[in-house]
């Protein structure tokens, strides 16, 4: 055990960052937490909107449309993820290698990041118009101009119950270029040696790339994972944008939080929302600690 | 021309800053791995996907530079009938006041955050204390609260810091820097603590004790010439959040002190909206984060790996 | 250094966050010389020039001719009351949605602006039920009262005997926008009476070669247009009871309108929830639709896209809704706390008077609540709605915050997105029910 003297400079200069985290987070989160369980009534008739307790959360988790909204939740984060990580993967086994004006490509598979979601929002609206036919507009249009009117689709509003998977397609847009950055940095310290030993072992390309580089790469891959995941779940600003507010299509936890508070003028279900949505994080977060826990503790001995 | 190596150069270890090599030396001429038909595949998909990313970024500067009246849905992918750009001037005018604040505000948030975050990044990774991990998790955990939801209540905190007596400046942009360093400590912390981790040999932070270092002494001489590549990374993403946040501004600031995401919001949230402006607007908003990106892009390659691999 | 710097400014938070958490959630009371809201009419005492100080001005109105309309405003206030000083607060986005949470965290927080814009009628409910804004009835006396604002709209404003808001401006949501050339081609020559006509007139319409002959776009419009549908169907008397309970939603009147408006939008384009009113006007404007029922500032799009009235565009009531008038207003209230009541009388005083009215409602292309300014200074389609508004049985728009609260507004909204993807009217009808039962009470 070290002595006191010796851990204490370092604990006394992160202790102001402990605090604000205190303070702005776990507070807020408690006061969330709290908020959640009230029981509330109306103030004229005394009609219970919400009954305390955890029956707050049954109530809400037993509704149709947040069922819905949980649903569209994970169709949304499966198609972003996995978009994500296809994308930024192939963008980074093209360029690693190193092609001519790489930097050009590389800064416009960025650029979209520097577009606020709002502002992409506004062109994504008009992109993922669900006319068809000589009604159709933005990609529907463009299907047509190039001959494969025969994919046009009603996007995030066609009929079908996993609509919502077009409205990943922005968010990939926006994120993939983060996604490659990663795994191009990784690719690029991986020492060439290790490649050299596999080809000379009689290894092909590919199988380079699958028994050699991948596996290193798999903890990029997970904070990646984790990253785009979490973004997935807070997203609410750029549905907004593209779909308007009280849309049921495209209806999600978090756009569900914001007419709770700001509309229903309904805190407590709001806060319950919140509550739900953060144990959902902490399920997918949880893991990831653990396993850099292990693997740093292993490291350091 | 050099004879060829094969040495990697490792991330961020004693260089100083310098970007990494775009490439790990293999002798060839850039471009001209694996076989022709290879390479002109791997063109061909790059080249794709340059025009498919390309295509929002058609309409917007399309459209920016069209009449308000030439605007319709059905004829947004073409070409501007007469070219006008009274949409760029009328952007212009809404947005320049703002832009400036947004100048300072992201750019604070920024070098402050990766102040921040390199000191903690050096607690956590090395010199550590007693409960460093539970506190590290418990960090990494409050990066996820959704914002939304907590809104009310922060402003309310906020404002009681700002009306405690001597803090009355505690307002508009100043407000909005203390906030996003606040809670852009969890990921910055994230990111210096395991780029040190990689790139720290705890050899040289050793000899530095034996000299008789201090804490504040070790992580001056030592540690803070290497930190370049992080430091780099954690400002671009700091920057871009702050630069794109409209949430926080609009729950804690105004039209007349808040940044440039509120005069964005006013171009296009009117009832007759204008898309030639608010499409040039968009653009312009997004100038200066692009030219960050481009400018520090190559540091940014080197200084996430540090960050993630691990 | 900076280190120290943090601590202090963590110490600080800690510090005042303790000290608010302690302290009682104080009420702020007015301070300063206020007159208290109150039923009896003392005559209004405001000083010669104003009262003095800032007024903070909170509104949505932050772009196109509604942001003129309020430059309008500002320029007669310097001019009428020299010592206010005018400072300007809007908030855009989502038709007014970030600017009423904004305003939501602002009156929480004891932050109140010193007025606020918010549609007058049932949206304006949760404020006065939390007691965040006060009786404005002297202002109203003092403005002349019902001899200029008529007697149907106060009665929409009062609440237990109180007027909480000063209007501004009247539109009406009511009105057919109808592309001239569409309806010749189509042998469609006067307006239709009822639905039914109105789409034996869409059948016209289509086999004459527009595939499209109503433009419908984002959610609010769908409601908007359904709530034209209630209208014509069920009558003004019975539509105004479906916001008191009188009127079931489940009633058979309520499930033939669901049906009208079903077969209504099958006579319509593919919107997007997310879309803009225009898009669907710009369909009346290029020929690609005949009709659109949208809300009075629907003109401005035309004179934008150059088009003149009568030669290229006409307007009638929704077919069914003739003499009745479908409004929604925007208006200003006085918080609670507000710093400078002063300054927020003299506000809406200047918002109530004539001249502020005409110069206002010029700009914006509304028409004034008052209905003493004279008419002729006002483009053709105004004068008219002039008249209508005096003459004409008054309803309130549900689609925007006349008739319903802003939490019930949000339940038929997302009943009515809801049934765009499933047209299952059956279900729709169950929804608002629900969402009725809900909300009232």
């Amino acid at each position: 055990m070290r002595k006191a003297k010796d851990w204490l400079p370092g604990f006394l200069l992160v202790l102001p960052s402990i605090i604000l985290i205190g303070v702005f987070v776990y507070w807020l989160i408690f006061r969330n937490v709290s908020t959640s369980l009230d029981r509330t009534v109306t103030r004229a008739s005394k009609r219970v909107t919400n009954p305390g307790g955890l029956e707050n959360y049954t109530k809400l988790l037993g509704s149709d449309d947040y069922q819905h909204a949980l649903f569209n939740l994970l169709v949304l984060t499966v198609v972003f993820v996995a978009g994500t990580m296809v994308f930024g993967l192939l963008w980074a086994v093209l360029l690693e290698k190193g092609v001519n004006a790489e930097g050009i490509f590389r800064s416009v598979y960025l650029l979209p990041m520097a577009i606020s979601f709002i502002a992409a929002g506004i062109v994504w609206r008009w992109l993922l118009s669900p006319g068809k036919g000589d009604q159709a507009v933005g990609l529907n249009q463009l299907l047509a101009m190039v001959g494969l009117e025969r994919f046009q689709s009603g996007w995030w509003q066609s009929p079908s119950a996993f609509s919502m998977a077009a409205m990943a397609l922005p968010a990939i847009w926006q994120l993939s270029g983060y996604v490659m950055a990663l795994f191009l940095a990784g690719f690029r310290g991986i020492s060439e040696d290790q490649r050299e030993a596999a080809r000379i072992d009689g290894a092909s390309e590919w199988q380079v790339y699958r028994h050699v580089l991948f596996p290193q790469l798999s903890p990029i891959a997970l904070s990646a994972l984790i990253i785009v995941g979490h973004m997935s779940m807070k997203m609410f600003d750029l549905i907004y944008a593209i779909a308007g507010q009280n849309s049921y299509k495209a209806s999600v936890p978090a756009t569900m939080m914001w007419t709770q508070m700001f509309q229903q003028n309904n805190p407590t279900a709001a806060a319950a929302n919140a509550t739900i949505l953060l144990v959902l994080v902490a399920i997918v977060v949880v893991p990831y600690l653990m396993y850099t826990n292990k693997t740093e503790k292993e490291t350091r001995g | 021309m050099t004879a060829t190596t094969n040495e990697v150069v490792p991330a961020g270890a004693a260089m100083g800053g310098e970007p990494i090599p775009s490439r790990v030396s293999t002798g060839k001429a850039p471009g001209t791995e694996g076989t022709a038909v290879g390479r002109t595949v791997r063109y061909a998909l790059l080249v794709l996907f340059l025009v498919l990313i390309l295509l929002p970024l058609y309409v917007l500067i399309v459209t920016s530079l069209k009449r308000s009246a030439d605007v319709t849905a059905s004829q947004a992918w073409s070409l501007p009938t007469s070219l006008s750009f009274d949409g760029w001037k009328s952007a212009w005018d809404s947005l320049s006041p703002p832009l400036f604040r947004s100048l300072i505000l992201a750019t604070s948030v920024a070098v402050l955050s990766a102040m921040l975050g390199s000191v903690n990044g050096f607690v956590f990774s090395k010199w550590r204390f007693p409960g460093a991990t539970t506190v590290f998790t418990l960090f990494l955990f409050g990066m996820f609260i959704p914002y939304q939801a907590v809104m009310i209540p922060l402003q309310g905190m906020l404002l009681a810091v700002q009306s405690t007596p001597g803090f009355s400046w505690f307002d508009g942009i100043v407000k909005l820097i203390a906030v996003h360093l606040i809670f852009g400590i969890p990921i910055c912390s994230l990111i210096f603590r395991n780029y040190y981790a990689t790139a720290l040999p705890t050899e040289i932070l050793e000899a530095a004790k034996v000299d008789g270092a201090g804490l504040l002494r070790t992580f001056r001489s030592v540690v803070l010439p290497i930190s370049m590549p992080a430091f780099v990374v954690t400002m671009i993403w700091q920057f871009t959040s702050a630069w794109n946040d409209f949430l926080f501004a609009l729950f804690l600031t105004n039209r007349n002190n808040g940044p440039v995401t509120y005069a964005l919001n006013e171009l296009a949230g009117g009832q007759n909206p204008d898309y030639p402006s608010i499409m040039a607007g968009v653009l312009l908003a997004s100038l200066p984060t692009l030219l960050v990106y481009i400018v520090l892009g190559r540091y940014f390659i080197g200084g996430l790996m540090s960050g993630s691999v691990k | 250094m900076r280190n120290r710097a943090v601590a202090t400014l963590a110490m600080a938070g800690v510090v005042s966050v303790a000290l608010a958490a302690c302290g009682s959630t104080s009420d702020n009371t007015a301070t300063g010389g206020s007159t208290p809201g109150g039923g009896a009419s003392t005559s209004l005492q405001t000083k010669a020039g104003g009262a003095g100080g800032d007024v903070g001005v909170f509104t949505w109105w932050a772009a196109g001719s509604e942001k003129k309309g309020l430059d309008a405003l500002e320029a007669l206030f310097k001019e009428k009351y020299p010592n206010d000083k005018f400072v300007n607060l809007a908030v855009a986005g989502g038709a007014g949605s970030n600017a009423k949470a904004k305003l939501a965290s602002d009156l929480q927080n004891n932050q109140p602006p010193d007025s606020f814009q918010g549609h007058a009628g049932a949206e304006l409910a949760d404020y006065i039920d939390a007691s965040q804004i006060e009786p404005v009835n002297d202002v109203i006396q003092a403005l002349g009262g019902e001899s200029v604002f008529p007697k149907n709209l106060l009665d929409r404003l009062t609440v237990d005997g109180n007027i909480y808001s000063v209007p501004s401006n009247i539109h009406r949501a009511n009105v057919v926008w109808a592309n001239v050339a569409v309806l010749k081609k189509a042998g469609v020559n006067q307006p239709p009476k009822d639905i039914k006509s109105w789409i034996a007139d869409m059948d016209k319409i289509k086999a004459s070669g527009v595939s499209t002959p109503l433009s419908v776009s984002g959610t609010w419009t769908q409601v908007q247009l359904f709530e034209n549908v209630l209208i014509a169907d069920l009558g003004a008397d019975k539509y105004n009871g479906l916001f008191k309970g009188d009127t079931k939603w489940d009633s058979p009147e309520v499930k033939a309108a669901a049906a009208d408006y079903k077969k209504l939008l099958s006579y319509t384009n593919t919107a997007s929830d997310g879309d803009d009113w225009p898009v669907a006007t710009d369909m009346v404007i290029d020929g690609k639709a005949a009709y659109n029922v949208m809300g009075d500032w629907a003109v401005a799009e035309f004179a934008d896209k150059g088009k003149k009235q009568d030669q290229d565009w006409t307007w009638f009531p929704t077919p069914g809704t003739d003499g009745v008038f479908d409004f929604l207003a925007d208006s200003f209230t006085l918080p609670k706390g507000a710093k400078n009541p002063g300054g927020t009388k003299d506000w809406l005083m200047l918002i109530g008077s004539a001249e502020g009215q005409k110069a206002f409602n010029l700009a914006k292309g509304s028409i004034p609540a008052r209905t003493d300014v004279p008419k002729t200074d006002f483009p053709p389609y105004q004068q008219a709605a002039m008249d209508a508004f005096k003459s004409n049985t008054i309803v309130s728009s549900i689609a925007h915050g006349a008739a319903v609260s802003l939490a019930w507004n949000a339940d038929i909204s997302s009943a009515i997105s809801k049934f765009y993807s499933s047209k299952d009217d059956a279900t729709l009808v169950s929804d608002l029910a629900a969402a009725a039962k809900k909300n009232l009470g």
